[in-house]
């Protein structure tokens, strides 16, 4: 009875911190794809990216992970501003998001997977930290810390996101674009710029992410596409455009795939995040708090 | 040219193709343009769905492995002929074509693309868990080494997949001009539009996703006895969802031509690249292409060709 | 008894209520206009009839029958068609083909699909002619000018062979002597028995057409009636004046 409770609060515990570091990874869509309405599935590929970038950095220079990712934040801006420009030039203009955007973006994802196994090969790659391995113990709650610490990074890019999103006159407008193009016109602000400037911000997320999930988990090539179904599926689950929703679906999802890792398994994992997300789709497309 | 006497030309290329492979007395040729008419079936069932009707498919995999493990289950409990396998192949993905439309066709067609991925995954999470077809371990399928027919049994395998080339194709024209062609191509332009004008557009587009999927379990079918022994990890590979969505592109998907095209060149360029580099690149070179063709020449090769003789015409 | 019946009907997005409460009658045979300022629920109720959005409360009924429930396809089959405020031709067909399409899904399921194909291209070539656009039958959609792009969109709702047609916003943007054009096109369709609910801003068009108006202000009818009266009415100046 006490071993099978112990069992049970610490999947529990592992399950938010967990559902905290995804909140991370799937921000970025909640933008694109939430506000945007651009269905980027490349945004792992990114993510795999960021924690390479990570890799090679703390390997040969000892520098924390989540520095660089700090550092990496202004390249990764820009690599998501020119690559909406191109999508904006090749597709948006013309109406036809729909086929070829998906499949540029799908392009885009096996392109960069191709190429980190070209570079890199698909050996495990890790990063090395002090606070990779050890972890605090409250009573019988454990808290390791190579988690605890990406959940909090991830809680705190949540907030500042959140504020700047509601507090700043870019960030306002990034909010109005998805529901009024015409006011925002009329106040200045071209909205193409505005939204090159959030799918910017987008892919500067994943940046944080990928840093994120080297600390948490080794990194090879093909680790991004467990992720496309986990972050359609909280974004769908927390409901589009909502970012707040966004951090619901991700402890969810959290909690809910500890659960059946602990009692049932690993080798199910894959199968619960899209699992909820055709479920999502089939039930309740609008997810928890969406508009 | 009327529908029939398409069949007639198709049926009459085929058996001149495998003659030709034939005189050649290169076992390879079979093996490696088993590969290239697999491929021409996939893309051909993916552009009814994609190009025809505009919904993007990302998990072709899924279908082509079910027909695949459809195969191996049977071939575990009370095994049949191919081609009765490749009807059970078609019907099983057919199915499960039918239940993911059904589910998320009323949706835009941006989720019904994530959808299908995550029902790729979730499909290959089963199979993996399921021991009785091998799970990750694999199952190994013993290939007959003669057929009564042909011969050696791999040139029955590529036979049989001449016939489904065949019925891919044909099934292709016919529909781009029918009724049903029209239809789809109003889904593709505007769906608000086609309801408007009538077009009961939920019931054309479980159409065409259940006779895509069927077409591409049909071609999964025969895999595990071309291949010998089957994990989850080639029969769900990307490479599938990658080259199902590339060829079609880079040929042309207004029309049964382009899937075609790009299945030939696309198929062949593969074949030569993973022998003579590695199947990373070759990949690689794919994906790119995918890429390229799709910011500038968005109507594939075909819509260059057409291009043109327009300017030509001038 | 009216063709089109419109009880109590309700639409909100969110917290914003875009219809409230509206009753609409349509008379068989009549011609009504229907205006409004922007934003005030035009568009929004014509999606409620058509079935391209559900309203929350009220009904909508045709030729006797509930539409309630029933897809925007199943409508267009019962009688209903509409043509888009917005242009939305279908731009890989040619001109002639856009008009086979609702020939081919409505009247020849009506129909049983027992049309004859020389018959559906007989029908064809009919309304092309009906609206000049015969001469660029074979062309696409992106050949043609603002006037024949609205006179297309026109032209295809007509091909459902419609009871009802409602016009929404077709005229915006046309000079005067084809917004003239496309008013005597409407007042022939209605000649041959077709009921049309024309939505308009330019008031010319609007009042030549009308037999009956009515106007919508945020989302409520505040006045239904004789042409004449209905503009010398003081609320309908206010809600005009105002805006």
């Amino acid at each position: 009875m006490g071993l099978s409770f112990d069992l049970l609060i610490n999947a529990l515990i592992a399950g938010v911190l967990l559902g905290g570091f995804y909140t991370a990874v799937t921000i970025g869509v909640s933008i694109s794809f939430g506000i945007l309405d651009i269905v980027n599935i490349a945004h792992p590929a990114f993510i795999i990216l960021g924690s390479y970038i990570a890799y090679i950095l703390n390997i040969n220079f000892g520098i924390d992970p989540i520095l660089i990712s700090g550092v990496m934040l202004p390249v990764f801006y820009l690599l998501g501003a020119g690559i909406y420009q191109i999508y904006y030039e090749a597709f948006e203009r013309y109406g036809q998001e729909s086929l070829r955007g998906l499949s540029f973006f799908f392009g885009l994802l096996f392109v960069t997977e191709v190429m980190l196994i070209l570079v890199f090969g698909v050996d495990y790659r890790y990063v090395e930290a002090p606070y990779i391995g050890p972890s605090w113990r409250i009573g019988m709650m454990d808290f390791p810390l190579r988690m605890l610490v990406p959940c909090v990074t991830a809680l705190a890019l949540f907030v500042a996101l959140q504020l700047f999103l509601s507090h700043t006159f870019i960030g306002r407008a990034i909010s109005a674009v998805a529901q009024d193009q015409l006011a925002l016109r009329l106040m200045a602000a071209s909205p193409t710029r505005i939204k090159r400037i959030a799918f910017g911000i987008s892919i500067a997320t994943t940046a944080v992410a990928g840093a994120l999930l080297i600390i948490i988990q080794p990194v090879e090539p093909s680790v991004g596409r467990d992720y496309i179904g986990r972050v359609f599926a909280i974004c769908v689950l927390g409901g589009l455009g909502s970012l707040p929703g966004t951090v619901i679906g991700a402890m969810l999802l959290g909690v809910i795939e500890s659960f059946t890792a602990t009692f049932y398994g690993p080798s199910w994992a894959p199968a619960v995040a899209f699992g909820v997300l055709l479920l999502t789709l089939a039930f309740r497309p609008a997810g928890l708090l969406g508009r | 040219m009327r529908n029939f006497v398409f069949l007639l030309v198709c049926v009459a290329v085929a058996i001149v193709v495998f003659f030709a492979a034939r005189m050649l007395r290169n076992d390879y040729i079979f093996f490696a343009g088993y590969t290239v008419l697999q491929f021409i079936v996939l893309a051909t069932a993916w552009n009814i769905l994609g190009g025809y009707t505009g919904y993007v498919n990302f998990g072709s995999a899924a279908f082509f492995a079910m027909g695949a493990y459809a195969t191996v289950f049977l071939h575990k409990l009370y095994p049949q002929p191919i081609p009765v396998l490749i009807v059970i192949g078609g019907i099983v993905s057919g199915i499960v074509g039918f239940g993911m439309g059904y589910l998320t066709l009323r949706l835009r067609g941006a989720f019904f693309a994530i959808a299908t991925l995550a029902l790729a995954v979730v499909l290959q999470t089963f199979v993996v868990n399921w021991d009785y077809v091998g799970g990750s371990r694999g199952a190994y399928i013993i290939r007959p080494n003669e057929n009564v027919l042909v011969g050696p049994y791999i040139q029955y395998l590529f036979v049989l997949m001449l016939v489904l080339v065949v019925i891919a194709l044909v099934c292709a024209r016919v529909i781009e001009r029918s009724q049903l062609g029209y239809g789809f191509a109003t889904i593709r332009d505007d769906e608000l539009a086609a309801e408007a004008c009538g077009v009961p557009t939920l019931r054309l587009k479980l159409v065409a996703t259940t006779l895509s999927g069927a077409l591409m379990g049909m071609a999964g079918a025969p895999f595990p006895y071309y291949i010998g022994y089957l994990q989850p990890s080639s029969a769900f590979g990307l490479e599938y969802a990658v080259n199902s969505i590339a060829m079609p592109m880079i040929g042309g998907t207004t029309s049964w031509v382009g899937p075609l095209i790009g299945a030939i060149l696309l198929g062949s360029l593969q074949q030569i690249a993973t022998v003579t580099i590695s199947s990373a690149v070759n990949l690689l070179i794919v994906g790119l292409l995918l890429v390229g063709f799709v910011i500038i020449a968005p109507n594939g090769i075909v819509g260059l060709v057409q291009d043109r003789l327009r300017l030509r015409a001038k | 008894m009216a063709l089109l019946e419109v009880t109590g009907l309700s639409k909100r997005f969110g917290g914003f209520v875009a219809l409230e409460g509206i009753d609409l009658a349509v008379l068989e045979g009549e011609r009504v206009g229907l205006i409004g300022p922007n934003g005030s629920g035009k568009s929004t109720l014509v999606n409620c009839i058509c079935g391209t959005l559900t309203n929350e409360t009220g009904s909508v009924h045709f030729d006797g029958q509930p539409m309630d429930g029933l897809l925007t396809h199943e409508r267009t089959r019962r009688g209903v068609a509409r043509s888009f405020q917005l242009p939305r031709p279908f731009v890989t067909l040619t001109v002639a083909d856009n008009l086979r399409v609702p020939l081919l899904y409505t009247v020849n399921a009506r129909a049983g699909s027992s049309l004859k194909s020389a018959d559906i291209h007989a029908r064809c070539a009919e309304l092309l002619q009906l609206v000049g656009l015969a001469e660029k039958a074979a062309k696409l959609p992106r050949d043609l000018t603002q006037v024949e792009m609205r006179k297309l969109e026109l032209a295809r709702a007509m091909a459902a062979e419609p009871k009802l047609l409602i016009a929404d916003e077709s005229m915006a943007g046309l000079s005067q002597s084809e917004v003239d054009d496309i008013v005597a096109l409407l007042i022939r369709l209605n000649e041959r028995g077709i009921t049309i609910v024309l939505i308009e801003h330019i008031m010319r068009a609007v009042m030549r057409f009308s037999q009956r108006l009515v106007v919508l202000v945020s989302g409520r009818k505040i006045a239904d009636g004789l042409p004449d009266a209905v503009i010398r009415d003081a609320e309908v100046e206010k809600a005009y004046l105002g805006q």
